[in-house]
């Protein structure tokens, strides 16, 4: 009787307002989110903001006329030139690399792989070097391309190659982990239906990367156009002629015509934006895919 | 048509999956490849397939030699454990595909593969998924699809892998019996891969079962269970209780019962073990019957008409299971606790010479 | 030969997809690395060392390797925040937010160098208050620290989210039971789960910097000895025809490159070990 008379002690009523066991208190998660996001806008938000606050400070016709004058074409034109080149060289090289990487298992494949790393980590200055010295009139294959009249350092090619040798990791990095988390089970089922190996990548393995491959192209796009050191050790910056965009900046910004400046840096953020936000784009259709119910 | 499978080798590294396998499939029989994970089961079913390399030996359709036909012209039908549809493709074109990818000369019209890709999805009762994409179906639907789109393009044999695997129990067990009934109608030659006796007990013409890369034994279901040939398959296809047994003179003796062995009389005398099915040990009122061993109830369990015990024998140490019906538990009188009498009904005595069962 | 180097697989393409893969890289960046090595090789090594020994070149690296590391440290500890209020908040603008860490990843380096240095300059929008303060950013080695901030942000971010978005909501709980406060937890469970995520996003973040260039020059003022980073200098001396000169410098910043790489990808391994639990 005597048990059954006293129940279990009430909790404590000076326990805080209930709080999760995994969460902060409130003011903590505000002050996290706060540094955060102050963080994010010294370095994100305002010098974007000031990128595009500096192109149409002086209105739309300054900013298109600054766009439009011969050199910023120029540079314009030769800045695609090289990427309608380098893209799709590195889009054949990451898709060949990561069928290779994913779909295989052969000895060495860790080195292959940290080899595809190498240019993210060394220096765009040393890649231009590497190929002065290499191809360069002073270098080792200097003479021999004098006596052929090819001329690569100071020119077109030697820029070509340098951006080809800068973002060739882009589309590989990007198809590597996708394939190799997709397995092979499609391709293999793909060949007992009697499918041949063209077959199985056009109809079932590039569907299921595409977008891995929308993105990759993108991004080595972006970085293709907005390379800078390397460009700047090989191409001589002749005004109109071996100047892309990104040296046309340099030479704006240096000649103090920050409008222009901004101006033509305002495309290549733009370009920017738009890669970041073909990134979500991807990222948000691969969540939808993996958990169909949350979306 | 036929499968020989002769003298298969595979390795993977110090790993040998597939031991020097050898085994004749029958046409249009439905076989079970049973045994427990890593018991090379998958990799031989993938060598018939031609996605895995052997090392060694051929493999025959219908006597025709087909080790170096590549996988894409074998004529196999395969049917991946995780179905492996294809994601971006409608049912539809999952199913048509392996038509469309067949060349120009001997591609089916348009038409044609409409009908045949039709005709299929009815066969498995999804017609009406046609213009659906496989995420949108459940498990049991992706896998009848799966199974379409291998029977499309006419193999000649089947080749399933786990095909219930990834499944609930109760989808699992419709989808056995509707393979079953599907297999009675078109009567394909077909191998499935499976660790569960009682998939491959229910489902299968043939049972090979697989241990270590080795064959253990192949029969019909009925052989392997009522005949185990060795200790493993004895203990892999249901719950075993082992007694401990002198062999003496072609008899086991335990206590003062004597069981019949099959080990011929001119064999050395020993130590054996024999090997009992829970549903065939007697639960006794008394000690009165020749042989009854007496023992304890340790615990009773009752799952829905069978009631299962647990019963320490005197003198013994392991706990033995006994399965009966509930209701003759409950004419019995017994609970937990009761002293009782128990007798093995029929059994397998096998020599203990170490190898013993796992 | 093929036999023992890989293991047989139905799935064609290998033949051709390895060994496009290898000319490739082989051409365009092995033979040229190579090549590159051999040259600096021919050096005598009293060139070598003079070049690379120079005090100006000294005053570079300390600066380059200095600002790298502060601005590693800085990213180390605001990623570590960013992530943590991506994974576990929520917040107006997340997603927005979420997209815009890839930014320096994407921006060319000259657009952000030129930004950069409007924002800081004494009379940019950040850099008229910072003057009030007493700070001067650009043109001074704090800018160094600023850009290489800017260009480093993304990798301590993207290494530590997927691991923290990984991260078993129950490990936390079971500290909690056990009657750990949500401090101990932190320090005692979170932490040291995400240790080497952390650890890779700073050396990624560490290794960008140090060969970073076009973010860097604007806002540096490039004064010698005092806020000229060392790719800078390999640039002016290649602009002087200094091809071994530069070629010397070019080839320490390029032995630091390939250090980092193994250590980066030694904790990628270590990392991935913690992912798989």
């Amino acid at each position: 009787m005597s048990t059954l008379a006293s129940p279990i002690p009430p909790l404590s009523s000076e326990a805080p307002a209930w709080q999760r066991a995994t969460e902060e208190p409130a003011w903590i998660r505000r002050l996290l989110i706060g540094i955060a996001l102050t963080f994010l806008g010294l370095f994100l938000v305002l010098p974007l903001a000031v990128v595009l606050y500096g192109a149409f400070e002086q209105g739309l016709q300054v900013w298109y006329a600054a766009i439009t004058e011969p050199d910023a074409l120029a540079a314009i034109r030769l800045t695609l030139l090289v990427v309608a080149i380098v893209v799709p060289l590195n889009l054949v090289f990451g898709v060949m690399a990561a069928w290779a990487i994913a779909k295989f298992e052969f000895r060495g494949k860790s080195v292959l792989i940290t080899l595809i790393d190498l240019p993210f980590a060394i220096s765009p200055v040393v890649v231009g070097l590497i190929f002065v010295i290499l191809l360069g009139s002073q270098g080792w294959l200097g003479p021999w391309l004098a006596e052929h009249d090819l001329r690569i350092i100071f020119a077109v090619p030697g820029i070509i190659i340098v951006i080809a040798f800068g973002t060739m990791p882009f589309v590989a990095r990007e198809l590597i982990p996708l394939m190799q988390q997709q397995g092979k089970e499609e391709e293999e089922s793909s060949l007992t239906l009697g499918a041949n190996g063209w077959q199985t990548f056009w109809r079932v393995t590039l569907p299921n990367i595409k977008w891995g491959v929308i993105y990759g192209v993108i991004l080595c796009n972006a970085r293709a156009m907005g390379e800078f050191g390397a460009v700047a050790i090989v191409s001589g910056r002749i005004r109109g002629e071996t100047n892309t965009m990104p040296l046309h900046i340099e030479v704006l910004y240096n000649e103090y015509l920050f409008t222009a400046a901004f101006a033509v840096s305002s495309l290549l953020a733009g370009l920017a934006i738009v890669t970041i936000a073909v990134k979500s784009l991807v990222e948000w259709r691969d969540e939808r895919q993996r958990h169909p119910a949350a979306a | 048509m036929s499968i020989e499978i002769e003298h298969i080798n595979k390795r993977y590294g110090h790993f040998t999956a597939v031991d020097d396998v050898s085994l004749s499939l029958p046409e249009g029989q439905l076989t079970a490849l049973l045994g427990p994970s890593g018991s090379g089961k998958t990799t031989l079913l993938r060598i018939i397939a031609g996605l895995e390399f052997p090392d060694s030996g051929r493999i025959r359709f219908h006597g025709e030699d087909a080790t170096d036909v590549h996988v894409s012209r074998r004529g196999v039908g395969f049917v991946f454990q995780h179905y492996a549809l294809f994601k971006h493709m409608t049912v539809f074109d999952n199913v048509a595909y392996g038509l469309t990818v067949k060349p120009r000369r001997l591609r089916p019209g348009k038409a044609e593969i409409r009908t045949r890709v039709m005709r299929l999805l009815e066969l498995v009762q999804l017609d009406w998924t046609a213009n659906r994409l496989p995420s949108q179906l459940s498990g049991g639907q992706r896998q009848r699809i799966a199974l379409a789109r291998a029977l499309a393009v006419e193999p000649k044999v089947l080749l399933l892998d786990e095909p219930f695997g990834a499944l609930d129990a109760k989808v699992r067990a419709e989808l056995r019996r509707w393979l079953r009934r599907l297999h009675d109608e078109i009567h394909l030659t077909s191998v499935f891969v499976t660790h569960d006796q009682e998939e491959a007990l229910e489902v299968s013409d043939r049972i090979v079962v697989m241990n270590q890369g080795r064959v253990e034994q192949e029969g019909t279901p009925e052989e392997v269970y009522d005949h185990p040939a060795n200790p493993f398959v004895f203990s892999f296809l249901g719950q075993v209780n082992l007694f401990h047994a002198r062999v003496q003179d072609g008899q086991a003796r335990i206590g003062d019962l004597a069981l019949p062995t099959s080990t011929p009389e001119d064999q050395p005398q020993g130590h054996g073990l024999a090997y009992v099915r829970p549903h065939d040990i007697e639960i006794l009122p008394d000690g009165s019957a020749q042989g009854a061993l007496a023992a304890v109830i340790e615990g009773i369990t009752v799952v829905g008409p069978t009631a299962r015990l647990e019963l320490k024998v005197a003198g013994g140490k392991d706990l033995i299971h006994a399965e009966l019906p509930k209701s003759r538990l409950r004419s019995l009188g017994l609970s937990r606790g009761s002293d009782t009498w128990v007798r093995p009904l029929n059994s397998r005595v096998f020599m203990d010479n170490g190898a013993r069962a796992s | 030969m093929t036999l023992a180097l890989r293991q047989p697989s139905v799935i064609p393409g290998f033949g051709i997809t390895l060994g496009f893969t290898l000319f490739y890289l082989g051409l365009i960046l092995l033979i040229p690395i190579g090549a590159f090595l051999l040259y600096t090789a021919q050096m005598s090594w009293a060139d070598f060392w003079q070049a690379v020994s120079h005090r100006q070149v000294v005053a570079s690296y300390k600066l380059s390797f200095g600002a790298s590391l502060i601005a590693a440290l800085l990213n180390l500890v605001f990623g570590a925040i960013v992530a943590w209020v991506l994974v576990r908040y929520r917040f107006f603008g997340k997603r927005v937010i979420d997209a815009l860490v890839d930014l320096p990843f994407a921006m060319p380096t000259a657009v952000a160098g030129i930004a950069l240095v409007t924002l800081y300059a004494s009379t940019g929008w950040v850099g008229q208050y910072l003057e009030i303060l007493g700070l001067r950013v650009a043109y001074t080695q704090l800018g160094v620290v600023v850009a290489l901030t800017y260009i480093g942000l993304p990798f301590v971010v993207r290494t530590v989210q997927p691991v923290l978005e990984d991260l078993d909501r129950e490990l936390e709980e079971a500290s909690a039971i056990l009657g750990a406060n949500r401090l101990t937890t932190l320090r005692r469970v979170i932490l040291p789960a995400l240790l080497p995520a952390l650890l890779t996003g700073f050396a990624l973040a560490f290794a960008r910097a140090l060969g970073e260039y076009g973010s860097v020059i604007f806002i540096a003022g490039n004064l010698p000895f005092r806020t000229e980073i060392t790719p800078l200098l390999i640039v002016a001396k290649a602009e002087q025809y200094d091809y071994p000169g530069a070629a010397a410098i070019g080839t320490v910043m390029l032995l630091a490159a390939f250090v980092l790489l193994l250590l980066i990808n030694a904790l990628q391994w270590w990392t991935a070990r913690y992912t798989r639990r």
